[in-house]
């Protein structure tokens, strides 16, 4: 662990300060969420440090709420796609047969519509509510994980210790959790990285649009979306959210480089 | 006469990195220095990791993966070529010096034809003209054996066999008509009886076109057949360097002698007794999906404590053979007895009872036991899923399994990559003894060791049926092991079972013509007798 990388360094600072802000809003933030305190667009002040948005409230309280939502919404939906791909993947490849082949085809048709698309038109019939944006973002990814997993599995499936345990007799659920698992694990863990990234992006997106996070509440896609009249105006209150938005991206990007090379590489990690 | 090459003290090191330790470096190569005339041969040989791999390539001042030469001299056509720069190492490397792998699979471009990539090297340094270069080629197909020499060099290297594949790479190395070739265990990925036919060509074509070589291999008695001169490495040094005649009859040094005389295990036979433990009565299998039949009506019969060995080349079906006793796939005819019950065909079915009594032990260790989990957790799963012993009790087994095996208490806590390739087999028989069964398949379990470690493993299974009087179904493509463990043997070509009985019968005349290829085919530690087999034989390989 001694020689990280000044880019993993950085990632890691980032990321952890994103997660920590997002954690502790409501003892950092200087004023509530939805607190109308001065006028429309007023520019940064001692008072008000990123200064006040299309309606006059805080954009730094804002933003800090926002990227709450938007840090547990992403994690969310990153942890329920990961967990239903990867037990589905995982499954498809043990078992074979007949429940791989449905599965499959039904991911390869799930993957075959456009995310966004989808989403939009799943989330224009049902209340968008923050477990239903975490449901439907969640199970969308999953197909990702899903190919992963599979792909991953299949691997470790065919070899000799594998077999050895089916030979034994051991049942699906320890070969699938004590064989398989520990060793598709260093891919899953980068992929995880960037499949949260996505989320990020994806939720962002979906606000943008007005089909994410619904107002007062708001997420940093919502934020941009309320100033965004505010560009032609000069006014960079819809530029802070969506530079937030890149620098968490790339932060966790960062993080995610450096566990995938540190997993992959021949001279490390694995071995031990 | 003046040396073609001469290496002096010559030091090879590399950084290692291991896990959780900071990356320091390691010498592979401590000082080793040798010279070669001309036209000779030099057989490098030794166990993995002992350098002489690394020591071939620096030949051609080469370190594979982060590996450096760090010391020493490489003098080659009176040049120091460590001193040459990239522009003089360019010039040299696939022409003075050329190298023939060990996988000829994995160095041709499966993407282009054979003659192209065989005179790439000679017109790439303007040694002869293209036509020039393909007459050559032509000429050294012909001089290797190959069929139909004219037009072989029009084919894809997937339409051509392995033995084959590797007397093209050959016709490659000796195309530029270099000073020196380096063979790096050319024979090793082959079947016994394809071997033999490339090591002939090989060495046919070494004499005819009179250049050097190295010739790398961890098998004395191959490198016995080619050689003048043969060195033995140990650990990076030089144990013993001498005629190939001296190492082979008069062997100086204590590791030389147990090379020479490895595989001189002998084992009394013993006579079959009572009602058979296993019985393969008529089975037919075939994959799933095709419409080949792998196993052909094979019945075979191995008694309690006994050992049958299931003998072949690759493709003869003796592993198929051990898929369909442990129910991997099913048998379409046939049907297989097990201590008195008929097993079911299907793996599902076993009862918990079928599948302890029938352990098996893989080729490859490394990917037999899951890198993640402990030696203790290996060895304890199955006490613990048999037996259900937990705690202390289950400590105090794995303790004694580790006894067994000769490792002891102290590798409980390690992951199989701290493990060398002998121990980690060790853990795998022990994986296998923990269920107490009466049979266990053994899946080729030496092949991939080294010679004197592989023998230790014989020796502790030999001592293992005595003690658990367990019974050993030994698939294996080595005579000489079948000779040290064997009570009866089951010979196998193409799917049948041509020749079985007891070990003194199978092993004596009348032969039919598989066998005695097979039999003959088995280097002997021996000058000259590659020459005598190669002129006596009746048949050639399936795979050839």
């Amino acid at each position: 662990m001694k020689n990280i990388p000044i880019s993993a360094l950085i990632g890691l600072f980032f990321t952890g300060l994103y997660f920590l802000t997002a954690l502790l809003a409501p003892w950092i933030a200087p004023y509530g969420m939805g607190e109308i305190v001065g006028d429309v667009w007023e520019p940064s002040s001692s008072e008000y440090l990123l200064g006040t948005d299309s309606i006059g409230r805080d954009l730094l309280s804002r933003m800090i709420y926002g990227g709450r939502t938007t840090i547990f919404i992403a994690t969310a939906a990153t942890i329920l796609s990961f967990v239903t791909g990867s037990v589905l993947g995982f499954l498809a490849a043990v078992v074979g047969g007949w429940i791989d082949q449905v599965l499959s085809r039904f991911v390869d048709l799930m993957m075959s519509i456009p995310t966004l698309i989808f989403a939009l038109v799943v989330l224009s019939v049902t209340p968008v509510t923050i477990p239903m944006l975490i449901l439907v973002m969640g199970l969308l990814d999953a197909t990702r994980v899903y190919r992963l997993a599979r792909a991953v599995a299949v691997d470790i499936n065919v070899m000799d210790y594998v077999e050895a345990a089916k030979l034994r007799g051991e049942g699906r659920g320890w070969i699938i959790f004590r064989e398989i698992l520990p060793n598709a694990l260093s891919p899953l863990v980068a992929e995880l990285g960037l499949r949260f990234i996505f989320m990020v992006l994806f939720l962002s997106t979906l606000s943008f649009l007005g089909l994410g996070v619904q107002p007062p509440e708001a997420d940093w896609g919502g934020i941009v979306k309320e100033n965004k009249e505010g560009i032609v105006y000069g006014i960079p209150a819809a530029i802070v959210p969506a530079v937030a938005i890149a620098t968490l991206a790339i932060s966790v990007n960062l993080v995610a480089d450096w566990v995938l090379n540190r997993t992959t590489s021949l001279k490390g990690g694995r071995g031990g | 006469m003046v040396n073609l090459l001469s290496v002096k003290d010559l030091k090879i090191g590399a950084t290692v990195y291991p896990p959780g330790e900071k990356p320091h470096d390691i010498e592979i190569v401590k000082g080793v220095s040798f010279d070669l005339e001309p036209g000779m041969v030099l057989g490098l040989i030794g166990e993995s990791g002992a350098g002489k791999s690394t020591i071939g390539l620096s030949a051609m001042a080469y370190g594979r993966g982060g590996v450096k030469i760090t010391g020493g001299e490489v003098w080659l056509n009176d040049r120091d070529i460590l001193k040459g720069g990239v522009r003089g190492l360019r010039a040299l490397r696939g022409a003075e010096v050329t190298y023939v792998a060990q996988s000829a699979a994995a160095a041709f471009n499966p993407a282009k034809k054979l003659m192209e990539q065989i005179v790439e090297a000679t017109l790439e340094h303007g040694r002869a003209s293209r036509s020039e270069a393909e007459a050559r080629a032509v000429e050294l197909f012909r001089k290797l054996g190959l069929p139909n020499p004219e037009t072989f060099g029009e084919r894809y290297p997937h339409q051509v066999s392995g033995g084959q594949l590797q007397r093209a790479m050959t016709a490659l190395a000796l195309c530029p008509q270099p000073d020196l070739v380096i063979f790096d265990e050319p024979t090793t990925a082959l079947d016994v009886t394809t071997q033999i036919d490339v090591l002939s060509a090989i060495k046919e074509a070494i004499r005819d076109t009179g250049v050097a070589a190295l010739y790398i291999t961890h098998d004395l008695a191959v490198v016995a057949q080619v050689s003048d001169h043969i060195m033995v490495l140990r650990h990076g040094e030089m144990v013993e360097y001498g005629t190939t005649d001296h190492i082979i009859n008069t062997p100086q040094e204590e590791y030389t002698q147990a090379l020479v005389s490895v595989r001189s295990i002998e084992h009394e036979e013993k006579a079959p007794a009572g009602d058979p433990l296993l019985k393969v009565d008529g089975v037919t299998a075939r994959y799933r999906g095709t419409n080949f039949d792998v196993l052909k009506n094979i019945n075979v019969e191995l008694y309690q404590g006994q050992t049958l060995a299931l003998v072949g080349e690759s493709g003869s079906g003796k592993s198929t053979m051990a898929r369909a006793i442990t129910g991997l796939l099913e048998p379409t005819q046939g049907s297989i007895h097990f201590a008195g019950r008929t097993l079911s065909h299907y793996l599902a079915n076993r009862s918990k009872e079928d599948l302890r009594e029938l352990q098996m032990i893989y080729q490859m260790a490394d990917v037999a036991m899951n890198p993640r989990q402990t030696v203790g957790t290996i060895i304890g799963r199955p006490l613990e899923f048999y037996f259900g012993l937990t705690g202390a009790e289950k400590r105090k087994r794995i303790i004694e399994l580790l006894d067994e095996i000769e490792l002891g208490e102290g590798f409980m806590d390690r992951y199989p990559a701290e493990l060398s390739g002998g121990q980690k087999q060790r853990v795998c028989i022990a994986r296998a003894l923990a269920a107490k069964p009466k049979l266990i398949i053994c899946d080729e379990v030496t092949s991939a060791l080294d010679p004197l470690v592989a023998d230790g493993i014989l020796k502790l299974l030999l001592n293992l049926q005595k003690i658990e009087n367990v019974a050993y179904l030994f698939i294996t493509h080595d005579i000489a092991t079948v000779r040290a463990i064997a009570d009866s043997i089951a010979v196998m070509y193409q799917g049948n079972v041509v020749r079985y009985g007891q070990k003194s019968q199978v092993l004596s005349p009348p032969f039919d013509d598989y066998t005695d290829l097979l039999l003959s085919s088995v280097p002997e530690m021996e000058l000259g007798w590659l020459e005598r087999v190669v002129s006596s034989r009746k048949m050639v390989s399936a795979g050839n």
